[in-house]
């Protein structure tokens, strides 16, 4: 029973969800609608036992002084500091002039900007390995690369106008049929998933089952 | 004689002209206003659309009236607006099953400009949405053609597929983290549960942490939804109960870091760095940070294998993971990994129709070139 009642609310919301799209009458679309919605609420449920996992495993690294511990005092520090400053301005918390507001521009942006910015680096050298010709399809792929990085520049129209062309051709062409190809595979991969999920065939996910490994 | 009769005879023909003139030009100028119940909806609302006449008015008054009753003001439009619909879910607004009639009034005003009356349109809700139909038809063939593949399975049939490497080397990762004495990290993308990729990760992950607990291997999956968090932890423990290793699985195997991308990252390239692992796995909807996590994994010597959707992310990842799973073969992994006669039926199905898709596309486009946009206008979806 543990296992046959998720599946059984798995097919019937499945195929309701399936049979919704498919249906605009409010007798249908109503429930379909608040559905949605549910999924919200259980959302924010389930942030209740988040913050309660994050709590519990990082204070206990803390207790048990494990590597870096410190990282983790700053972390529980801000969670719990910037949850209680947000509750103590109720609906103001996000007034311009509000200290959640300063904290989030001050510290959050700041910090997650830099995360971002680091992505140039990271681009630099898996670049530098990607462009390294080490077959012939290495190669195919550094002429592309050079073509379309000289194309999409304005020395490139200076060099002759064939090269910004080049590259236009190069992304319109080869690469938009080799991405509309993984676009349709991956889009009936869904399908065949969510079928699979639907029809309670899929329940890996749930413990073993019918698609159980050994 | 003559002479008097003359004015009175030049002031009617006067005014006769006048009056034809009127009524040619209103007739000239009056334009027809389309009103038509909206197709394919939810009912309480009509659609209007009109051609407006040269030039048009700086703005129009819409009318709206019951059929019989009179004409009230419910919107001011745009002059240069062709098309309009009138909806609302309040009492206000339209109600099912009740006839209404518009007209558009030039404003400032020019009766020469004015719309015609419409013809009355009733607005009502459709139990079949028309415009997805394709998708339906899809959605039937793809549905016969699976339980065709169901039936071979259930009666022994069993196909081959062709090898994806990425797969073979999720086992032989686990097995060299386990020689290694290092852990696994799993990465589930960072969407909520919500998207089919994260749902997938998921299923993967089942099969994954049953191999992690048959060989004893550190597993760590550090999520970035609560909901996701909340799944992950049940299907690790899951899979460790259906191996028996029901005393190996650990509370902190799943772990909740935060809904933050960037955030994320720095956690999880965090966890990276100091638990070095010996294998990550990263599998599901990944965006911006797929780079900076798997830079940083290569740069700790972890094989890496990836897995995604996301066209947009998948060069980063080719360049930066040891193999990489693309599109349908990451929906294809967890039927794979399983070996199981259904799922690998369901594949077979997802082959077959993807076949009849590509010889539909050829057909569409020599269709195309020959001047017949049939196929083509028939896949279009709304």
């Amino acid at each position: 029973m543990k296992r046959q009642i998720p599946t059984l609310i798995t097919l019937v919301a499945g195929l309701f969800c399936l049979i919704g799209f498919f249906v605009p009458h409010p007798a249908i679309r109503t429930l379909y609608d608040d559905i949605q919605q549910w999924v919200i609420v259980i959302v924010g449920a389930t942030y209740v036992l988040g913050v309660a996992n994050l709590l519990r495993i990082n204070l206990g690294q803390m207790s048990a002084r494990a590597r870096d511990w410190p990282f983790k005092v700053v972390l529980l520090v801000g969670l719990i500091g910037t949850t209680a400053i947000g509750f103590s301005e109720g609906t103001h918390y996000l007034d311009p002039t509000s200290r959640f507001t300063w904290i989030y521009n001050t510290f959050y942006s700041s910090m997650s900007s830099t995360m971002f910015s680091l992505l140039a680096f990271f681009i630099a050298s898996a670049a530098f390995r990607a462009f390294r010709i080490r077959s012939f399809e290495a190669l195919l792929l550094a002429i592309a690369a050079f073509i379309l990085m000289i194309g999409r520049v304005p020395i490139g129209n200076a060099i002759h106008p064939a090269i910004p062309a080049a590259a236009d051709w190069l992304m319109e062409v080869p690469q938009n049929a080799a991405k509309r190809g993984i676009l349709i595979g991956a889009a009936l991969g869904v399908v065949a998933t969510g079928i699979r999920l639907i029809l309670g065939m899929e329940r890996t996910y749930g413990g073993r089952g019918a698609g159980g490994t050994s | 004689m003559v002479g008097t009769r003359f004015p009175g005879v030049l002031a009617a023909s006067l005014l006769a002209a006048l009056v034809a003139t009127a009524v040619a030009v209103r007739a000239a100028a009056a334009f027809p206003l389309l009103a038509e119940n909206t197709p394919n909806d939810r009912g309480q609302s009509v659609s209007l659309s009109w051609t407006s006449p040269t030039p048009p008015p700086a703005r129009w008054i819409l009318l709206r009236r019951q059929s019989g009753g009179a004409f009230a003001p419910i919107d001011t439009l745009e002059g240069t607006v062709h098309s309009f619909t009138d909806e609302s879910e309040d009492k206000k607004g339209v109600q099912d099953g009740v006839a209404y009639q518009y007209q558009l009034l030039a404003d400032p005003p020019n009766p020469a400009l004015n719309s015609d009356v419409s013809s009355a349109a009733t607005p009502g809700p459709e139990w079949v949405d028309t415009a997805k139909m394709n998708v339906l038809v899809v959605l039937l063939l793809f549905f016969a053609v699976l339980f065709y593949y169901i039936n071979q399975a259930h009666r022994g049939v069993r196909w081959k597929f062709r090898t994806i490497p990425g797969l073979i080397a999720i086992e032989e990762a686990i097995g060299r983290a386990t020689e290694m004495g290092k852990g696994v990290l799993y990465i589930p993308g960072v969407q909520d549960i919500d998207d089919i990729q994260t749902i997938a990760s998921m299923i993967i992950l089942a099969n994954v942490a049953r191999m992690t607990a048959k060989y004893e291997t550190r597993l760590s999956v550090p999520t970035n939804a609560p909901a996701v968090y909340t799944v992950a932890d049940e299907v690790v423990k899951s899979s460790y109960q259906d191996v028996g290793r029901a005393d190996a699985y650990q509370t902190d195997m799943v772990r909740y870091v935060t809904t933050e991308q960037f955030a994320y990252v720095a956690a999880v390239n965090g966890m990276m760095l100091r638990e070095r692992p010996a294998a990550n796995l990263l599998l599901g909807a990944f965006f911006a940070e797929s780079l900076l996590l798997a830079e940083t994994g290569h740069s700790i010597g972890a094989i890496q294998i990836a897995g995604t959707a996301n066209v947009h992310q998948m060069p980063f990842l080719v360049v930066a993971c040891d193999y990489t799973l693309i599109g349908e073969e990451y929906f294809a992994a967890s039927a794979l990994l399983s070996n199981e006669a259904l799922l690998l039926g369901s594949l077979k199905a997802a082959d077959v129709v993807k076949l009849i898709m590509i010889v539909l596309i050829l057909c569409g486009c020599l269709l195309m070139s020959f001047g017949h946009p049939l196929v083509a206008e028939w896949f279009a979806t709304q």
